[in-house]
This record gives C-alpha cells, structure tokens and sequence, in this order.
C-alpha cells in the first residue's frame, strides 16, 4: 500500500501572519487534524472572568474550518470565507483552545463547512461555527 | 426624553473604558473613533501582522470578526440602562469583498433593539464608505450574562463610566421582553 503523500498542513497554515498572531498550530495524526490555539494573555476580552475575546473564537473556528479545506481539498489558494455563523455556546476560559471542522459538502466552487471549539472537555465545547467558503475563487472573490 | 449629548470626553473615557481593558482590542491596536447611544465606531489599523493570505496581503477575516464583535459588544452597552456584563451568544458574518491591502478598516455597530435578556446588534466593516462593506454582521447578546462585575476592571473607571452611562443613555426606550 503506497503511502498518500499528505500535506504539512501546520507549514502551510504558519504561512499565513495571522494565524501566528494569534499562536495557532495545527496538530497532524493520520487523516485526522486539530487546530490549537495556544493560551496568550493578548487573547483575552473579558479580563475579569477572564474570558477569550468572542473575535478571537470566532477567528480561530474560521481558521480551523480552512485549515480542514487545505487538509481535503488541497493546499492550493486559500478559500475565501463567503459567510460565518458562530454560535458562543460557553465563555473560553485562559487556556488553549481546540478546534476540529468538518466538511458538511464540497461542491466545485462552494464548500459547506462546520467547526466546534473545545478547551478541556471535548463534550462541552465553547462555540461552533458554519460557514460556506469560496473555493476557486473567480475574478470577484469574497473576503478574506 | 431628549437624549443627552455624549461629549468627546466622553468619548475619550469609553475608549479607556470599553477598549483599553480588553486585552485583545489592544493587540489588535482598536480605537474607538466614534460613540452615541446605541452605536459604536471602531478601527483597526493596517498591520502586516494581521494578514491572512499572504499571496495578496489582504486582512484576515478573523480580524472583522473580532471588530465588529467588539465594536457590537459596546453598542449594545452604549444601549442598555445600566451597566450589565454581557456575552456574544451568536454573531452571523457576511464577507462581501476583501479588506484592501495598506487600509485601515472602520467597524460600525448598531443596537437597534434591547430586551429584558437579549440585545440585538447589526453591523458593517468597511474603509471609508459604509456604503461599500467588506462585511456585514448580526447578533444577538445576552444580558446580565455573568456574574462578573461589568468591565472595566478598575473601581474608579467603572464608577466613572458607570456616572457617564447613567447621565447620558437615554432609557425611554427600553422593552421588557
């Protein structure tokens, strides 16, 4: 069985500055990834609960929800976020962050794409987000 | 009721009090540029630190998440009668162009409707014409949502702002829901 040559996933995320802005990784086990995105005080919103600012959450289920595209559909341009729901289900406490995306459906130029966001307990997750992303974006691309 | 005029100062006293205190707005380098009742003006500069593909150097869109939740979160506090703590329950994102390298964006949130325990919130990104956004949100936040004394951290700024609030948001309007 020839091995499948799998994208570093993590590298091609590193490539982009606000990823490393807010210190997120990706961590690669076989066909599965999970983003992190590790504790810094600059991540806060709420300093007296403390709790994560809602804008970093929010950014991190983006983030993870492309990092799953790159992982699928390939590291070729990066998807452009059309639309995002986020759903604050929890605050985030000051500690790292996991993140896990699903892609709901593929179509040629629109992937479907859900994320949820867990910090010590993966039951329990603080926010989840779904959103469609442009794929191959044509002359007049979406944000982002 | 007539509605009391916010003063630049008091402007100058939100920004300390609704974004200095908030960790995250600073290393985003927010500024509140602009503030009434219901209604809030903020703006994040240009930093190549924020970039999210690196290809065209165009902002991420994490970057307008984070402002328009934030520039929301202080409209909806620049709408209630009293200071309560609040917390974004959800925030829908609509990308309708991307940020233009080397520009600053301005985030515009509106608090158009108060309840006894949600606020409802839209709002706009753009550069300099609000009629031309990069992005547009909704959301909804829960009120009186914690058990945490509202921000900001310090007694004598929240009592301040707390002053300031009370003097200058007009209630008239407020619903029980």
């Amino acid at each position: 069985m020839s091995a499948k040559q799998v994208p570093d996933i993590n590298a091609f995320m590193q490539r982009i500055p606000y990823a490393r802005f807010l210190g997120i990784t990706v961590d690669q086990r076989g066909n599965e990834i999970t983003t992190v995105m590790h504790f810094s005080e600059t991540l806060i919103g709420n300093p007296v609960l403390p709790a994560l600012h809602g804008g970093t959450i929010g950014a991190f289920l983006e983030i993870t929800a492309i990092a799953q595209l790159a992982f699928e559909a390939g590291t070729g341009p990066l998807p452009k976020p059309i639309g995002l729901t986020i759903d604050y289900l929890r605050s985030g406490r000051p500690m790292d962050t996991y993140g896990r995306a699903t892609i709901t459906k593929q179509g040629r130029r629109v992937a479907t794409v859900h994320a949820e966001a867990w910090q010590d307990d993966r039951s329990r997750p603080i926010a989840a987000a779904h959103g469609h992303f442009l794929l191959h974006p044509a002359d007049e691309p979406a944000g982002s | 009721m007539a509605e009391k005029q916010i003063t630049d100062e008091h402007i100058a006293l939100m920004k300390d009090v609704l974004i200095q205190h908030v960790p995250h707005a600073r290393a985003l380098n927010m500024n509140v540029v602009n503030a009434k009742r219901n209604e809030a003006w903020l703006s994040v500069p240009y930093d190549e630190r924020f970039i999210g593909n690196p290809e065209t150097g165009v902002i991420h869109g994490g970057v307008i998440t984070s402002l328009l939740d934030n520039a929301c979160g202080i409209a909806v506090q620049l709408a209630l009668p009293e200071r309560l703590s609040i917390a974004t329950l959800d925030l829908r994102l609509d990308y309708m162009k991307p940020a233009t390298p080397k520009l600053d964006l301005t985030g515009h949130a509106h608090c158009y409707k108060v309840t006894k325990n949600i606020a409802f919130v839209r709002g706009t990104a753009y550069h300099t014409d609000e009629n031309d956004p990069i992005a547009t949100c909704v959301g909804t936040f829960m009120l009186a949502a914690n058990r945490a004394t509202p921000m900001p951290i310090s007694p004598e700024a929240a009592a301040e702002a707390e002053a300031i609030l009370k003097q200058n948001v007009d209630t008239s309007g407020g619903e029980k829901a």
